[in-house]
């Protein structure tokens, strides 16, 4: 508590010197941040070990992927799966192979083949561990095939004119983009819907959202693609995170309305030290 | 064991790019991972290179559907690297003309920066302005009036798609601007007030849920809770 209060009050005047010189300045709602979310998801994933039952709401696009590899099977078509266009030091390609895991498992339960093209070769390796792993785990090492998850291009036109041409020779009966993806999401996801595949995508890209929502069958909005692996796991301290997002989310809707309130005050009696307060806050956590 | 060392390496670099953050004297650190990572990846272009020409040869010699694409990948592949790594048609460096492959590779008039400037960007433009049509089909399916949401996201896309072209500020150009009880009605300032109010709360929300999505799994992966993306242990 001394900590958090010492670094909020750096925060408020970085020339006093309240804190140790190795604490960069202007950081310290940010940390306070930072910790509160920690704490939040710690404590939730205890409270979810403890046996405690958690409810989550169903997402439509999550349960779909059975129902989309199931389809896959009967027609004798492959599964197409694409991790977005980004390395594996971007979070989102990191969840993006998370879920390619279980949409695998699922693939290798229904013996259904599995397409994974990728944009960066350190993805193409994770991703082989990763479908290695799920087809270990359903008992059919015999079905994996490493050839079948490759090394497209890093351009990202190239790695779409290739995809492209895929969906329209090998025609997948379901299609999964889940990752981080730019331009090409409607490219792909049109050229989909036109070979009339199954689609569900999840990116946090808000600006490609719309594309994916009007092309595909089935898209995780945001937050939802980030609940997707504890989602389909199921397991005590995935969903225990899962509250502890909620929790923090709640957390922060009670300071966007302080602020706001804080800042129509500042706005109605011109108080400065009020709406120096704010401004420092929303710099401080990055807004504009 | 080999998934345990590399869930405990990854925690700890993670666990120091946090840190690299908010402690001054661990600011290199943060630079120096990235310029790690960079190394990784060029040493990882050699491995995807390999995967390219092993998946397109075996194609070819399969004569799988579409491996005249393969054939042609696997030129233009050989040519773009022997044309780089040999610098053909490149100029020396003034600095130093007696020395062989001097010269900058990508300087203009190379065959080099011809093969960007003349096939790369062209063919590359050419698939982003295919976005075009995809909009179109895309949209003609989303805007379909089959339902109240569906109708109110026409309207509102009409709306909007107006406001931000000349036709559009035309048409109500005879609301008068000057009058702030009716100058909001005029298409650019309608336009406006659906971007940057109902449509910037919608995307913020979005953007927080996000941000706290984000760092819930990066915590997941810290702590090692989630280690699916390093694969099998056997």
């Amino acid at each position: 508590m001394t900590f958090a209060v010492t670094i909020l009050a750096q925060d408020a005047a970085p020339a006093a010197g309240f804190m140790p010189g190795w604490f960069m300045p202007g950081k310290g709602l940010l940390a306070i941040s930072l910790i509160i979310v920690a704490a939040a998801v710690m404590i939730s994933i205890l409270w979810a070990r403890s046996g405690r039952p958690i409810r989550i709401r169903k997402i439509a696009g999550l349960d779909a992927v059975d129902e989309a590899v199931g389809r896959a099977t009967e027609m004798g078509r492959p599964v197409l799966f694409i991790p977005g266009i980004q390395d594996v030091d971007n979070i989102q390609t990191v969840a993006g192979i998370t879920i390619l895991g279980k949409v695998a498992k699922t693939a290798a339960e229904y013996d259904a083949e599995i397409e994974v093209p990728t944009t960066r070769s350190l993805v193409m390796t994770t991703a082989r561990e990763a479908v290695h792993a799920s087809y270990l785990s359903a008992g059919r090492t015999d079905s994996y095939n490493p050839d079948r998850i490759y090394y497209v291009s890093d351009e990202q036109f190239a790695f779409v004119a290739y995809t492209g041409g895929l969906m329209q020779r090998k025609r997948p009966a379901a299609c999964f983009y889940f990752g981080c993806f730019f331009a090409e999401s409607l490219i792909l996801a049109e050229n989909g819907n036109s070979i009339g595949a199954i689609q569900v995508a999840g990116t946090a890209e808000t600006t490609q959202l719309p594309f994916f929502v009007a092309s595909c069958d089935y898209t995780l909005i945001g937050e939802e693609f980030f609940a997707a692996s504890a989602y389909l796991s199921g397991e005590p301290d995935q969903l225990g995170t899962l509250l502890g997002q909620d929790l923090v989310k709640g957390l922060a809707w009670a300071a966007v309305l302080v602020a706001a309130l804080l800042a129509t005050v500042a706005a109605v009696t011109g108080h400065e030290g009020i709406a120096s307060f704010v401004n420092g806050a929303r710099a401080a956590l990055g807004g504009g | 064991m080999g998934r345990n060392a590399a869930a405990v390496l990854a925690s700890i670099v993670g666990l120091v790019m946090v840190l690299t953050a908010f402690a001054r004297p661990l600011e290199f650190l943060g630079t120096a991972v990235v310029d790690w990572f960079n190394v990784l990846a060029a040493i990882a272009f050699v491995l995807g290179g390999a995967n390219l020409l092993k998946m397109n040869l075996l194609k070819i010699s399969a004569r799988d559907a579409g491996w005249g694409y393969s054939a042609v990948t696997v030129c233009v592949f050989l040519v773009t690297i022997g044309v780089g790594l040999l610098k053909i048609g490149a100029h020396p460096d003034p600095l130093h003309p007696d020395v062989a492959l001097s010269g900058d590779k990508e300087a203009v008039g190379g065959a080099f920066w011809w093969l960007y400037e003349y096939a790369m960007s062209p063919i590359t433009s050419t698939l982003f302005a295919l976005l075009a049509f995809y909009v179109a089909s895309a949209a003609f399916r989303a805007f379909r009036a089959k339902n109240t949401a569906a109708i109110l996201l026409l309207g509102t896309a009409f709306i909007v798609l107006l406001g931000r072209v000349y036709v559009g500020v035309l048409l109500t150009s005879w609301i008068p601007a000057d009058n702030a009880w009716v100058s909001w009605l005029r298409l650019e300032n309608l336009s406006g007030i659906i971007m940057g109010v109902f449509n910037n709360a919608g995307t913020r929300a979005m953007m927080i849920g996000i941000a706290i999505g984000i760092a819930a799994t990066s915590l997941k992966i810290l702590v090692g809770l989630d280690r699916s993306y390093l694969g099998s242990s056997d």
